[in-house]
């Protein structure tokens, strides 16, 4: 379905910046985060963690652990060996290529590979106690080589994180399309660049927990999560319990920032705990233990080579990606680097492009996704190498961005790589970004200040994103090789008295989609975004779903929910006319009224039709249940691409290095906007994101494998005082993926 | 553990009478005993405010005073600075202009918001920005953070600032 065949809808919500219904119980104190939740006889367990980063653990002496105030248990991996059926998964299996994959179980026996790996759990009466208790666990390390940087860990004779594959290399993967030599034999001119993207931390505000409730044979898991029902179905798995014995809910989540799209060892250690106590546990972690043990992202160096004409026209890029994927495959580990190779070339036209990625472990916790999840990583890098060669050139790097730009007129627009980029107008929105600021003005400004010694300077980068995650069929065993899929569902109910309940398979954790999602049924519905709940994040309520992440939850989630109430108002219809006794395709809805075309006074409402499917007053035509129900499962056939274009200025102090952003403009073009306030809110949080690691954010390992950055003090999120006001704008291109034709804009900012 | 001792104090106008641990600490006396859960917890460094509430008028880091050192006072937490149908004007800005996104910072963030509007009933962004330096967010960027006060600070002008 293109765009233009979308419903025109009933009541005209989708579009406009409505008020979030998510705000009146966090603005009161009133939300229910999982460190609020208390259930009767609960306890508490904290993890004894590893103080090395590489080390034997010659014994584990829990007597005075046990002994203490208020300790009910004291377990070690020795003793719930036995609990656990599988390892944590990692779900990437490329055809053709080995990834090496440690046994990675929630408790370590034999040895500890980073700063923070569980070696015990203590379960006591309160917080206070267990975490007492936890201090009284003698583990006995017997001290290893550590290897921390991943360089060095491919180099002979580095100390190895796991012996027993010989190396620290974990798999080599690499795609390429056209002639990349070729094109480098031919080169007029070539640049080269080594580009770091430094190790960093999701930091969501919320630290991560989960508390387990047993009952009889079945088991609730309520869990910080981004991804509910993925926990269930591994934790399934990996404890043995079937998935309709196994219920998992994500309550408010407080951020996630894909630090909890992760299937974690405490997740697991919980369920197996509650059980073995048959009482309610719950673990929620310090922030010391959010910096060690919840994965981090990027921690990536590409050696890029970029090849030209010296008029500026591109011929080729290719990038030998190296990634510190840390000691263990956690659930998408070695596949993050890769997640960004569709946009390798950013917006422009290169003939060829060539990747390869070579995974490495260090004594370092695990990266996985964290906002942006490997495109960022590729942007930064594009993009850089657009600016190296502009300067090489002596072009202007917008004329330069201008001349290799994809077109307008060119999309779909297939990549060397078989990637078909959905629409865009990358011209449009760098237009748009100069129409905002004033760079003439600029250019003037900034040489008054260097007169009086102040270094101001702006830089621009233009960007592709791949969102939408996924196509089943692309990303999936058939694809790239991931062991999931990546649809999403939703299901509309339409209750008796005409209000209506969706459950979604996403799992937003700040995002606003109660708002979007209601906003997007009562349209298709003729009903009132008021009259619309949206449920989500529990697995006992609506069909299995995949999650939020990767920017898919409007354009997947979000277009399964469009689906499905459209199925529900062709069967309204159907209803409808059986009781007006006009044709079906003669039914029209519009502004609220489902009403005979021609004959506007011959209308009914939701209400009414939804009273007359449950509780007909005439018997309804033989091939209309009753009921006003419709589940969908959205696959997508593409993914979605927004795009857009930034400038941000800063002061930079010769003397010291110190940078100041003073200013920030951007244009994103994620498709129509479903609700623009929620929109502009990605973009800012995305910014702010992209600013920190930029300037004041990186998780930072001594030689010895020492976390550096344990705590907020040397973690150092920005602050309101570090960031400038932000000028934000949109263009807004349609995607033809899905009838909606949005793109997901959660980490465009990034 | 220590000898309990015992506390009075003021929490959101009613009078509470409790015999806690010494070690404790207030954010865990409000959240535990009393169940105000709206006061959150980020960190155990006393940088991110999400548990920033009032103490005698001035806003405090729960984290960072032992409920014992409450001990005669007057406690203010989010949910004693105003409720859905009596939404206090910075609670109405938060929500008027998008000031939250997942919402764990946003009682703190509303607290130290309302402590620097009762000193500075108008300020400017600037002084916003340093006045809620003490508070992290990670979904805002601040940007509507800043909307939501210079908005609740428009609305209450000229009149007394309900604390």
């Amino acid at each position: 379905m293109s765009v233009t065949e979308a419903p025109a809808g009933g009541n005209g919500y989708v579009g406009r910046a409505m008020k979030r219904r998510e705000d009146p119980r966090m603005i009161t104190g009133r939300g229910n985060y999982i460190d609020d939740m208390a259930l009767p006889g609960m306890l508490y367990m904290a993890v004894v963690r590893s103080p090395e980063a590489h080390a034997t653990i010659t014994s584990i002496d829990t007597s005075e652990a046990k002994a203490a105030p208020g300790v009910v248990a004291v377990f070690t991996g020795e003793e719930l060996a036995g609990d656990f059926a599988g390892p944590i998964p990692m779900v990437w299996d490329p055809p053709g290529v080995d990834i090496n994959t440690p046994e990675h179980w929630p408790l370590k026996r034999g040895e500890v590979k980073h700063v923070g790996d569980p070696i015990a759990v203590v379960v006591a009466s309160t917080k206070g106690q267990a975490a007492d208790a936890a201090d009284l666990v003698i583990a006995e390390l017997d001290p290893k080589p550590a290897v921390v940087d991943p360089e060095k860990a491919l180099e002979e004779g580095s100390p190895l994180v796991w012996e027993q594959f010989g190396t620290n290399k974990t798999h080599e993967w690499g795609v390429a399309g056209g002639d990349f030599d070729q094109a480098l034999s031919e080169a007029e001119v070539t640049i080269e660049q080594r580009v770091v993207n430094h190790r960093t931390s999701g930091a969501p505000i919320e630290p991560r927990g989960s508390i387990a409730e047993p009952r009889a044979d079945s088991v609730t898991l309520y869990s910080a999560t981004q991804i509910p029902h993925i926990v269930r179905f591994v934790l399934s798995g990996m404890l043995e319990i079937p998935e309709d014995k196994l219920r998992v809910v994500a309550p408010d989540v407080g951020g996630g920032f894909g630090a909890k799209l992760q299937v974690y060892a405490e997740e697991a250690l919980v369920v197996v705990v509650a059980k073995r106590l048959n009482r309610p546990v719950k673990w929620v972690e310090t922030r010391s233990e959010h910096m060690s043990t919840s994965h981090h992202g990027r921690d990536q160096i590409a050696y890029v080579t970029l090849t030209a004409r010296r008029d500026g026209t591109l011929t080729g890029v290719r990038a030998k990606v190296i990634a510190d994927l840390g000691a263990y495959q956690q659930i998408l580990t070695p596949f993050i680097p890769e997640l960004g190779f569709p946009v390798a070339g950013g917006c422009y036209k290169f003939p060829a492009i060539d990747l390869n990625f070579v995974g490495v472990f260090t004594n370092k916790m695990a990266t996985d996704a964290i906002r942006g999840a490997g495109r960022p990583e590729m942007t930064y890098w594009v993009e850089l190498v657009m600016d190296k060669l502009a300067r090489e050139l002596d072009m202007d790097p917008l004329e330069l961005r201008r001349k290799n730009f994809v077109g307008k007129d060119e999309f779909p627009y297939e990549t060397p790589l078989g990637i078909v980029y959905d629409s865009g107008d990358y011209e449009g929105a760098l237009d748009k970004l100069l129409e905002n600021f004033d760079l003439d003005a600029f250019r003037s400004e900034q040489a008054e200040l260097r007169e009086k010694g102040i270094h101001r300077g702006v830089g621009f980068s233009t960007y592709v994103e791949v969102c939408g995650l996924a196509p089943s069929r692309a990303v999936g065993p058939q694809g790239v090789g991931l062991q999931a899929a990546f649809w999403e569902s939703a299901m509309v109910r339409v209750h008796p008295s005409g209000s209506a309940t969706v459950y979604s398979g996403a799992s937003p954790h700040g995002q606003g989609l109660d708002t979007s999602f209601a906003q997007i049924a009562a349209d298709r519905l003729g009903i009132e975004p008021d009259q619309v709940h949206v449920i989500h994040g529990d697995t006992d309520s609506g069909p299995f779903g995949w999650g939020t992440y990767g920017s898919r939850s409007l354009s997947v989630g979000g277009e399964a929910i469009a689906r499905a109430a459209e199925k529900v108002q062709e069967k309204a219809k159907k209803v409808c006319a059986a009781l007006l006794e006009a044709a079906p395709e003669d039914i029209e809805l519009a502004d609220g009224k489902f009403s005979v075309k021609g004959s506007p006074d011959k209308s009914m409402t939701m209400a009414e039709i939804s009273g007359a499917a449950h509780i007909p007053p005439n018997e309804l035509p033989a091939d209309i249940e009753p009921g006003l129900e419709e589940t969908s499962f959205y696959d997508p056939e593409n993914f979605v691409f927004p795009f857009g274009a930034h400038a941000c200025v800063v002061d930079v102090d010769v003397e010291t290095g110190k940078v100041k952003v003073v200013d920030y403009y951007s244009v994103d073009d994620c498709g129509p906007a479903v609700n623009p306030m929620l929109i502009e809110g990605q973009v800012h949080g995305g910014i702010a994101h992209a600013i920190g690691q930029a300037l004041y954010e990186q998780v930072v390992y001594d030689d010895e494998g020492q976390l550096v950055t344990g705590t907020f003090v040397d973690y150092a999120l920005p602050t309101a005082a570090e960031l400038p006001s932000f000028n934000t704008d949109r263009t807004e291109t349609p995607s033809p993926v899905n009838s909606l034709g949005v793109k997901g804009v959660g980490e465009a900012g990034t | 553990m220590s000898t309990p001792v015992h506390l009075s104090l003021t929490v959101n106008g009613e009078k509470r009478e409790a015999e806690v641990e010494p070690r404790q600490l207030l954010v865990h006396y409000l959240r535990d005993t009393l169940g105000l859960t709206g006061t959150h917890v980020g960190c155990d460094t006393s940088n991110c405010g999400a548990c920033t509430c009032h103490v005698n008028g001035e806003s405090v880091k729960s984290c960072t005073l032992l409920a014992v050192q409450a001990d005669g006072t007057e406690v203010l937490t989010i949910e004693g600075l105003g409720q859905e149908g009596n939404l206090h004007p910075l609670q109405a800005g938060f929500w008027e202009k998008h000031g939250l996104q997942c919402g764990f910072c946003t009682p703190g963030m509303i607290m130290a918001a309302a402590d620097l509007l009762e000193r500075n009933p108008d300020p400017s962004e600037e002084e916003i920005r340093h006045g809620l330096e003490g508070n992290l967010c990670r979904c805002t960027g601040y940007e509507n953070i800043v909307r939501a006060v210079r908005h609740a600070a428009k609305a209450s002008v000229g009149q007394e600032v309900p604390a």
